[in-house]
């Protein structure tokens, strides 16, 4: 079991579909979820359909989204780090990193959860991974937390291989549906759902198994 | 966000000419354009707080719409714009959302940072 989990991920939203029903699960096996998301995702695109937000207005909705995925999954603690969507690759290194050790020496996870640097298509998400990867890598082996990190890039599989750890989350569907659609101005994307009713039986095959790749330190 | 009602944005546009403002520009296809679609060229720009002052500023075609500020040394231009925040009167919204409702492109000017 994992007691004290750190998820590090830099956009709102980005918990819901590969983590949430994994997230959902240990908490009922009784582990404390701290969520560091460094962004407001501020710069995003979908705005709702149709729009029902702006620029000016998307990064309070966007908070409020991600507060009600959170609730909806058991996240029992969230931290706003307060950086700028899209600028995290050119951060100052020292700042984020300092700021990921400041919360990992506070919550002393034995699980850290970021996206796999390298293979995971945003430059936030490859650059938050790296952060989490870098930090944690000049911690010493013995008190390294494990690291499960997730990948979607098309080629990700030729390089990293197949997942070491699959979660079976079909008994928490109904929280990481209801995640995924407290992101009210982004889950209508139409390439992530179709046309298809969020009811469709086709759900348990496509969002029944999270996939993570421990980081190989 | 309301469809771009080409009168009331001339209106703004008006109001907020000869003065200090703070302009954001923006276009993006999107950060996973090429992730769904390998025939993309993913780009994207912003700008936020930028200072400007312009003593000319217009609205053309009907719809979507550009925008044109002339400036006393240059020019902020921008088409595909179909959105406006009509709700908020002090500033001016405008966004261009495409046939999915995703931002393609933003222009905003206020007397404020965003």
């Amino acid at each position: 079991m994992h007691a004290r989990i750190l998820v590090i991920l830099p956009h709102p939203d980005d918990e819901a579909f590969g983590l949430s029903g994994t997230l959902a699960k240990y908490i009922s096996q009784g582990a404390q979820v701290t969520y560091a998301c460094l962004t407001l995702g501020e710069m995003g695109r979908n705005m709702g359909v149709p729009p029902f937000a702006n620029r000016v207005t998307l990064p309070a909705i966007r908070k409020g989204e991600l507060e009600a995925s959170c609730k909806a999954i058991g996240i029992q603690d969230l931290r706003l780090l307060g950086f700028h969507d899209k600028t995290i690759e050119f951060e100052d290194q020292d700042k984020l990193d300092a700021q990921i050790d400041a919360l990992i020496q506070e919550v002393q996870p034995t699980l850290v959860v970021t996206f796999y640097p390298g293979y995971s298509v945003h430059p936030d998400h490859d650059a938050c991974g790296a952060a989490v990867v870098r930090t944690i890598g000049r911690m010493p082996a013995e008190r390294r937390p494990i690291v499960y990190c997730l990948a979607f890039s098309r080629d990700h599989e030729a390089h990293i291989g197949q997942p070491d750890v699959v979660e079976d989350v079909s008994d928490y569907l109904a929280q990481k549906m209801a995640s995924i659609q407290a992101h009210k101005s982004q889950f209508q994307a139409p390439e992530l759902l179709g046309s298809k009713a969020l009811e469709n039986v086709e759900l348990l095959a496509r969002f029944g198994a999270e996939r993570f790749w421990t980081y190989p330190y | 966000m309301k469809p771009i009602q080409k009168d009331a944005v001339q209106q703004r546009l008006e109001s907020l000419a000869h003065q200090e403002l703070y302009l954001h520009l923006e276009m993006t296809t999107g950060a996973y354009a090429a992730h769904f679609d390998e025939t993309k060229h993913p780009a994207a720009t912003f700008i936020t707080n930028a200072r400007v002052r312009y003593a000319q500023g217009s609205i053309s075609g009907s719809g979507p719409f550009r925008v044109g500020l002339k400036m006393p040394e240059g020019w902020v231009y921008s088409e595909g714009l179909t959105h406006y925040a009509e709700e908020d009167p002090d500033r001016l919204i405008l966004a261009g959302h495409d046939a999915q409702g995703k931002l393609v492109v933003a222009l905003q000017l206020g007397r404020e940072p965003f």
